[in-house]
Order: C-alpha cells, then structure tokens, then sequence
C-alpha cells in the first residue's frame, strides 16, 4: 500500500507539470493582459512608456520560458508568487478563501451523503412503488433546479420568514460556530440538494443492479434475514460507483461554486476565480487552477483507497 | 373450460414408491406464472413429483423449459414481483411451504433446503471473505457464536476437499479458482446438515475433470449425511451417473417420469429418446447421424393446445392436438404420450437420413491443407505491484511447441479443459494473434508473419465460426446485413440484386428462411444465430473454416441440428475444419483426428476411434473416465475415477511434464524431463514418458 501511495504521489509530478504548462500557455494566448485591464479600467490616456514600465514591474516583459521557469522556481520553494492586481501573496488570498469554500464543500457532502444513501436504498428496496416514485421526483427535482435559483428562493423564504439575510463577512467556525453554521448551512444545503440527488440516483441504480446478482440469490437461500442481505451483501457492493460520484462532485464543489456564491454573498474560491480571470490576474489564475488540479488528483486517490477498502478484489501492491 | 383449468383439476398422482416412510419434499401440482410486459408465462403448469429422504432425484431438460423455476419456487426465491405460484403444494414432511409467512420460510432456506445455483463465479459474493459466507448460516440458523461457527466452517471446508481450511477462511471468492468456489457453495449448502439440497446445473460452468470431482462429492456427501439431493440439469450422463429417479420436463411440464433405468433404457416419450440420440456418445461407433429434434420449443405466452410436443414430434398424429396427462406405463413409469403404448412396444422408431458423401475425403499422404510448426504463443502479462518505472512482467505460456497438420477435407478435433490453450491456437490460425515462435503454413505458405495486407486474400479461405452466438453477432445490423458484409468487404458480388440473392441461398444452405435476412439477431434463437454465424463464415466461399466451441452454448437439441449442419456443409463443400471444443463426445462425432491439449502442449493426437479405443495419454483417460455417459448400465460398470487437482496456473507451469501434478503414474522422471512427442503407432502421436 505505501508503495502504491508513493507510486501515485510520483505520478502526479507529471499529470500537474502538464496542468502547469496548459494554464500558463493558454493564459497567455488570452488577447490583454493585466496591465491593459487595470489602465483600461481607470480610463486615461496611458502612455505605452507607462504600460511598458507597469509590464516590467510585473515581471510580463521577459521571454516567456524566463517567466514559466520563474514560476516553477516559485513553486518548487513554496512561492506562488504575489497577486498581479492587489500585490499580496497569492497564498493568503486563497488560504482565506478556501477555509470557507472547503468548509461549504464538506457541509454539502456530508449532507448529501447522508441522505442520499438512505433514499436511494429505500427507493431500490421499494422499486416501483409510491415511495419509490415520491424520492425519484425529489432527486429528479434536485436535478432540474439549479442551485443558484434554489439558493434565491431559500434567501427568499429566510427573509420573509424570519427577516434574516445573509452577513456581509465570514465568520470562521472556530470564532463563532453558531453564527458561522447559520451562515454556511444554506449555501451547503442549496448546493448539497442536487448533489444528494446524483448520489441517491446512483444508489438507487446500483442496488438495483446489485440486487439482480447471483450472490443475493445467494444469500437469500442461505435464510439470511432480509437486512443482512441488503445491508452487508448488496451495499459493500454497490457502493463503488456512489463513491466515485460523490468524490468527482466534492472535487467540483471546492472550485465550482461561482454562482452560489455571489447568490449567498460568500467570497469563496470561485468568486476568486471569476474576479482574477476578468482581471487576467495570470499568478492568481495559475495557483487557483494549480490547487483545484491538485484537489481533483487527491480526491480521486482517495477514492481508488476506499475502492481497495470496500473490494478485496482491488489490492495496491 | 380451458385447458390450464382441466390440467389443474388432473388429480396430482402420489408417487411415493418408497413405501411407508412419509416422502422429505412432495411437489404437487404446482404452477408457476411469470407477469410480463407481453403476457403471463406460464412457466410450471402442474408439475408434481416426490423426493424420499437420502435419495436423488434428477430434473432434466433444456434451457427455458422451467426446471429451474420450478426449484426456486419450493425456495420461494421467484423473482419478485413477476414470478408466482398460482397453485399447487410443496410439502416438506407434511408441512406445507407454501402457507408458511416470510418469517417462517426464512428459518426454512439454509436450515431444512439448500441450494447449489450454476455460477459458482458469481454466487459467492466478491467482498466478503468466504469464511463469514459460511458462517452466516451457521449463526442464524444454529445460533453459533463466533468461535462454534468457525470451527465448523473449517470442519465443512475439510469435508469438500479444501485443504489448509483454516487460513483460506479468511480469503475472498476471487482468490478461488472455480470448481474450489463450487466446493465453497456446497460446505454453505452443508452448514446446518440439510434435510434437501437443490443443486441447479451445480457444474455446467466447469471443466470436465472438475464436474466429475464435484459430483463424485456431492453424490459421496448426500450418501453418508444422508441428505436428498434434487439435482436439476440439462446434462443427460450426469443423470444417468448420479439419480436414482428422473424427471424430464419439456415446455413447463413433466412429460416423463421414472426411474434412471427405466428412462434411459426404455425411454416412453419421443422427446426423450429424441432428447438421447441427439447427444452425440462417448461410447458409440462413429458414423451415426446425430437424430435431431427440428424446430424450437413452444412459446409459453401462448403454448399449443394438446401435447406440447407435438409439433416437433416425428410420430405425431391427429389424437395429439389434445390435451394429455401422465399416465402409467407399467411399475410407476409416467409418460405423456398420447402413443405411449406403441413407444414403449417399439413400434415408433425413426431413423435420421444418411449422411451425404463426402465431396473430398481426407487422405493422409496428400499435401495438408493447414501445418502449425513448433508453434509457442506466449502472453507478457505486467505484474500487478510492479514500480513505476519497472516493467516486471510474467510470461503465459498459452502455446508450446504445438505441431499439427489438417489434410484438406479433413476435420480435426482440439479438445482440452479451459486455459490448455485450445482458443489460443484457433485465434493464431486466424492470424488474430501473432505467433512467437514457429510457423504457419496454409496450402503450403508460410503466414506466419504475414501483414494484414498480406493476409486479406487469404482471410476469404480461413473463416471462423465462434462459441457464442448472442455476442459475437453485431445487435444493431440486422441478419442481411451481417451475413452480407464480408461480400461487401471484398466486393465478391456485382451488385445489390445479387448480394441479395447470395444472402438467400446462405440463409438456405444453414437451413434458414429468406426472410429471416430482415431480422436482428435478438429476434432469433440461440441455434438460428448459430446458424447466421454459420452462414457469415461460408459467404466468403472458404475452404477452411475453425470451429471454436461452436455448440458449447446450445441446448442438447440445437446442438446435434448444429453438428449435423456442420457435417452436410463439410460433405457438401469440401470444407476442412479445425474444431476446437472441450466435450469429448462431440469432437469424437464430428472429427477424423483428434489432438488433445492440456497447459499450452499437445498430449495426444490420434485418429478419432483410435484415441478413444485405445488412449495411450494417462491425461486422455482422465478425461474420457470423468466424461459421463448417457447410459446408467455403462456407468454402473465405470469406477468412478476423478482425477485429482486442479490445472495448474499457466503462469507457473510444472516442471518436466506438464500434467505430472495430477498424473496416476507420474514419477521422478516425468517431474524433471519434459516428455518429447513420439508416434507410438502410425499416426498415433503421444507425449508421455509411460506410454
């Protein structure tokens, strides 16, 4: 197994080299840059001596492998370098970020998993019939609604209700859990809804399939109760491809959240990446990409370790 | 009123011939329906038959005939909620099963009845170690605690053969290979002493030396634990090896019923005899035409009026268009005939057509068609746990030094249990694989690494047929269209007009119907898509056409049309065959000369009636001894003789001669020097040290 780990952590020095050079090269093929966004903005007439001293204190007017190779040497010691447009590290400004976008991310799946293993079982082992159908309409209703809208209309409820709109700030859980909770649950819960739906409809799917295996039969004819046969011998099973769903969503959810989050007025990681992308903050947009590509190789590795936990079959050595 | 309701009121006959003793498990009158989306299948319609305590009991038929519906419905494990059973009794010492709650029969599956289902692959499940498969039965049923169960289960793996129990308890199924997964299912099967086990088609899915351990097993165990076995199947010698009584079922009823003797010996049902010299036999001269039962059993959305047989059967008469119940033919034998009498006196005997002559006879001193030099095939397969950077590899040794030849007309016979490397060779032949080593030659040149280029003339005179005709035949074109690509491909017709007109006379010549051009393969029967597969291979005019497990996957009555197609084809066009199988009697109806092949080597390779009279390979008396025989008096007379073992992975093949791990006479010599094959008698080909 430690095999397996250093073998995969090696692999991807390759997978994020590959990432790095895309990003960066695509960036860069983008029409304006930085300084052109930030003159264009204040209106003046900007003189190109003015535009050629702004690129040459930002690093923009070396060959570009000059500024790849600075970028890499950056990384390799911990350096993401300084924001182009607010001149901080890029590190403190997605720290900040992220502590809100990770803690929305896990809200959302740990919400969604805890409902969505339960529905899709139940609307398995009642195929066909009323409650089946009532759980297929709420997850096909969480697939239809998108999670901005949905989030407008809990707004919408919490303010007529009970008169609350969202904070302007962020208060990390551990200044005020309270407050920090009532803040974040309704983004997790507006995002979490279709999430649990394409996990509860994968589940409903795979137990079904599961279900129709000879080793259920099995089971079943060694007099097992009815509980043993789905919660042991159908479940382990059918628990692979649910994995994989609500991995591949959590990654998504940790960078994706760009609408949700202006709906529920949260500065997270995706209102960063819309902001830094219109401003072609090229440092920002690279460690923002960098980070989300890390997260979906470490979501994805963790996912291959839980599929060798729930299958003897799939073994890392 | 109907016929499914005067069925019903046909009084259930008590069969209970044991005598006083109450029978374990009376089936009576039972009826099972199936809800489909195109009507109510009335999969049992009144079956009725006893199993007295200790004894087996055999159900035999073809796939869809609703043996194994009629099992699983006294397990009450139908699939919910299209299956039912409508009506009938299934008493277990006098209690019925049937008025028993959910609860109830729960406490009754695992614990009084067990079973034993096809797949041993995949009725055990994946992701729990076999030692809690075992004892899960243990715990509910017996209330063993942990330490009781365990005991027991390493007792139950012991008693099926495993060794080392103790530690493979805590592996999984894959760790298994099949026939030690089949032993697994049967200690499950045997965890609460059962009072009836019923083993559904328990070595279909096996090799043959494996089927004969398992059932020796299982015959040994019901023996001494005293336990009643109801053992389903469609394989006629495992009938007439292991049950004392049988019953033969036929489109949803039991059209037979006796005892072994009784049915093998004077069989009173055509379907049954047809059922019997469909099978080609170990133990019958060659030259005998496969009689066959045309056409396909009946719809059972809509089954005909009258005997179910009937238009299928060869004597049938106007008396047949109505209804027919069992009925006593002397000393408790059943049949429903309405011409029973006339069966059983005899006087209905039919004889299949002669073969046609051949147009080429094969002939040894002429040039063969097809020569495989000192071939070797071998597979690189990447070691799971290999570095990143590390390409660690082991080598499948699924070809080694193979040597034969094929004299044009000639059909050869490569017959051998799974992984001897059998298909390998086929696909070589094909030029689907690139051999490693040795050479090819086809009418004299050598195609051994000839390019695809290269080979696209040649494609139109080497042809296939393949084992499974549900996948190896595209779902989404339709008959004409498969059948009429490869003219297509090699633009053998003019145009359309003739295209079509050539796809007609191949769909005439497999013996199928002009318009079956317009349908998809799923709209066709297992032994028509044979057929089409058949018809596909002969559109390019071949002349040499290999075979691989071309009825493997059809039921007994497909399979002899299948054969004799084959046979007609071969006399009618010359054809030349490579027939690769792994069922003895059917490579010994169909081929001239036999190879037999076990871990990537040839054995043996003899003329047909040579090899099976006079086997000189300890390796082909194995498998001649555990192919069993349709006959009860021929296996009373064979001692029962499995061989021991398992094939040995091809990875790590044994030392000196391959089979020397499950050899009778193998010694230090045969575990060191590599047996070279020698010609024992002209043409007689053997590699063993003994012989």
């Amino acid at each position: 197994m430690l095999r397996y780990t250093i073998h995969r952590a090696l692999l991807m020095i390759p997978t994020l080299l590959g990432v790095a050079v895309l990003v960066f090269v695509l960036l860069r093929l983008m029409p304006g840059d930085i300084v052109e966004m930030r003159f264009l903005l204040e209106g003046g007439q900007v003189s190109p001596e003015t535009l050629a001293a702004e690129r040459a204190r930002l690093g923009l007017d070396k060959e570009i492998w000059w500024q790849f190779y600075d970028w890499m040497t950056g990384i390799f010691v911990g350096d993401f370098g300084i924001s182009m447009w607010t001149g901080r590290p890029v590190i403190g400004e997605i720290a900040t970020r992220l502590e809100l976008s990770m803690q929305v991310a896990i809200m959302a799946t740990v919400l969604a998993t805890m409902l969505a293993l339960p529905l899709g079982t139940i609307a398995a082992l009642y195929k066909d019939s009323w409650i089946d159908r009532l759980i297929q309409v709420f997850a096909i209703a969480g697939l239809a609604v998108p999670s901005f809208w949905l989030g407008m209309l809990i707004i919408l409820g919490l303010l007529l209700n009970f008169n609350w709109i969202p904070p302007l700030t962020f208060t990390p859980i551990y200044e005020d859990p309270a407050k920090n909770l009532s803040q974040l649950i309704w983004p997790a819960l507006a995002v979490g809804y279709r999430y649990m739906a394409v996990a509860a409809r994968m589940t409903r799917s795979t137990i079904l399939e599961v279900l129709q295996e000879d080793y259920i039969r099995t089971a079943r004819a060694k007099g097992l109760y009815e509980r043993l046969v789905v919660g042991r011998h159908a479940m382990r099973n059918a628990m692979l491809p649910v994995i994989t769903v609500i991995g591949l969503e959590f990654a998504f959810l940790i960078g994706g959240l760009v609408v949700t989050e202006q709906v529920f007025n949260l500065n997270g990681i995706g209102k960063l990446f819309v902001d830094t992308v219109t401003r072609a903050d090229y440092t920002m947009v690279q460690a923002l990409v960098m980070l989300v590509a890390v997260f979906f190789i470490l979501i994805n590795f963790a996912v291959d370790l839980l599929y060798a936990v729930f299958d003897p079959r799939i073994r890392y050595n | 009123m109907s016929i499914v309701e005067s069925r019903m009121d046909a009084r259930p006959e008590l069969s209970s011939r044991a005598g006083t003793t109450p029978a374990l498990l009376e089936v009576e009158n039972l009826h099972v329906h199936f809800v489909t989306s195109r009507g109510v299948v009335r999969a049992v319609e009144g079956i009725s038959y006893t199993v007295n305590r200790g004894e087996t009991v055999a159900i035999v038929g073809e796939s869809g005939c609703g043996k194994s519906v009629s099992s699983l419905a006294i397990m009450q494990l139908l699939a919910k909620p299209a299956g039912r059973i409508v009506h009938g009794r299934i008493l277990l010492e006098g209690r019925n099963l049937l008025d028993l709650t959910d609860e109830e029969m729960r406490k009754v599956r695992g614990r009084d009845i067990s079973m034993i289902f096809q797949e041993p692959m995949s009725s055990l499940n994946p992701v729990l170690p076999i030692g809690l498969q075992i004892m899960e039965p243990l715990f509910i049923h017996l209330g063993m605690n942990e330490e009781e169960a365990r005991a027991r289960a390493v007792e139950l793996l012991e008693l099926v053969g495993i060794t080392d129990a103790k530690r493979r308890l805590d592996q999984y199924p894959h760790q298994f290979s099949g026939g030690m997964r089949q032993r697994v299912m049967i200690a499950i099967a045997l965890a609460c002493n059962p009072k009836l086990i019923i083993a559904d088609e328990p070595t279909t899915a096996l090799d043959v030396t494996i089927q004969a351990q398992i059932l020796e097993l299982m015959k040994e165990l019901s023996r001494r634990l005293g336990i009643a076995l109801v053992l389903i199947t469609h394989n006629l010698g495992i009938v007439a090896r292991y049950a004392d009584r049988v019953n033969v079922m036929y489109a949803a009823n039991f059209i037979e019923k006796g005892t072994a003797d009784e049915i093998f010996l004077k069989p009173a049902h055509p379907y049954t005899i047809g059922l019997m010299r469909s099978v080609p036999r170990l133990d019958e001269p060659r030259g005998r035409r496969l009689e066959t039962i045309e056409g396909l059993p009946p719809d059972l959305l809509a089954p005909p009026v009258g005997c179910r047989f009937a238009p299928r059967c060869p004597h049938r008469i106007e008396k047949c268009a109505r209804p027919i119940v069992l009925r006593d033919v002397g000393g408790g034998h059943l049949t429903a005939c309405h011409r029973a009498d006339e069966v059983v006196a005899g006087k209905l005997v039919t004889a299949p057509p002669p073969a046609p002559p051949r147009i080429v006879q094969p002939q040894a001193h002429v040039a063969p068609l097809l020569e495989v030099d000192r071939l070797r095939k071998y597979f690189h397969v990447k070691i799971a746990g290999g570095g990143l950077f590390s390409s660690e590899t082991a080598t499948i040794r699924a070809v080694e030094d193979l040597s034969l030849s094929i004299a044009p007309g000639e059909t050869l016979g490569l017959v051998g249990e799974s992984g001897c490397g059998k298909t390998t060779v086929g696909r070589l032949v094909l030029k689907l694989e690139e051999a490693t080593a040795g050479a090819i030659r086809f009418n004299g040149i050598d195609i051994t690494h000839r390019s695809l280029r290269g080979m696209r003339e040649l494609r139109r005179r080497i042809q296939v047929i393949f084992q499974d005709p549900y996948s190896s035949l595209n779902p989404r074109m339709t008959v004409g269209e498969i059948i009429g690509e490869p003219l297509w491909v090699y633009r053998i017709v003019a145009n359309a007009t003739r295209r079509k007109e050539r796809i007609t006379e191949l769909l005439n010549q497999v013996g199928l119907f002009p318009y079956m051009a317009e349908r998809y393969p799923h709209e066709l029967s297992g032994g028509q898509r044979q057929r089409v597969g058949i018809a596909r291979a002969l559109a390019l005019e071949p002349n040499f056409i290999v075979c691989d497990e071309p009825v493997s996957a059809l039921d007994v009555s497909i399979q002899g049309q299948i054969m004799n197609l084959l046979e007609d084809l071969q006399a009618r066009l010359g054809l030349t065959y490579l027939f690769i199988a792994h069922d003895l009697a059917v490579v010994r109806h169909i081929s001239d000369r036999v190879a037999v092949m076990y871990l990537g080597r040839l054995m043996e390779l003899a003329d047909r009636d040579e090899l099976y009279r006079t086997p000189l390979h300890p390796y082909t008396r194995a498998l001649l001894d555990a192919a069993p025989i349709p006959d009860p008096r021929v296996e009373r007379a064979r001692a029962p003789r499995a061989l021991r073992g398992e094939i040995p992975s091809p990875l790590t093949p044994p030392s000196g001669c391959v089979f020397h791990t499950r050899c009778p006479l193998a010694d230090d010599f045969c575990r060191r020097e590599i047996p070279l094959v020698r010609e024992l008698q002209p043409g007689h080909y053997v590699a063993c040290h003994k012989a």
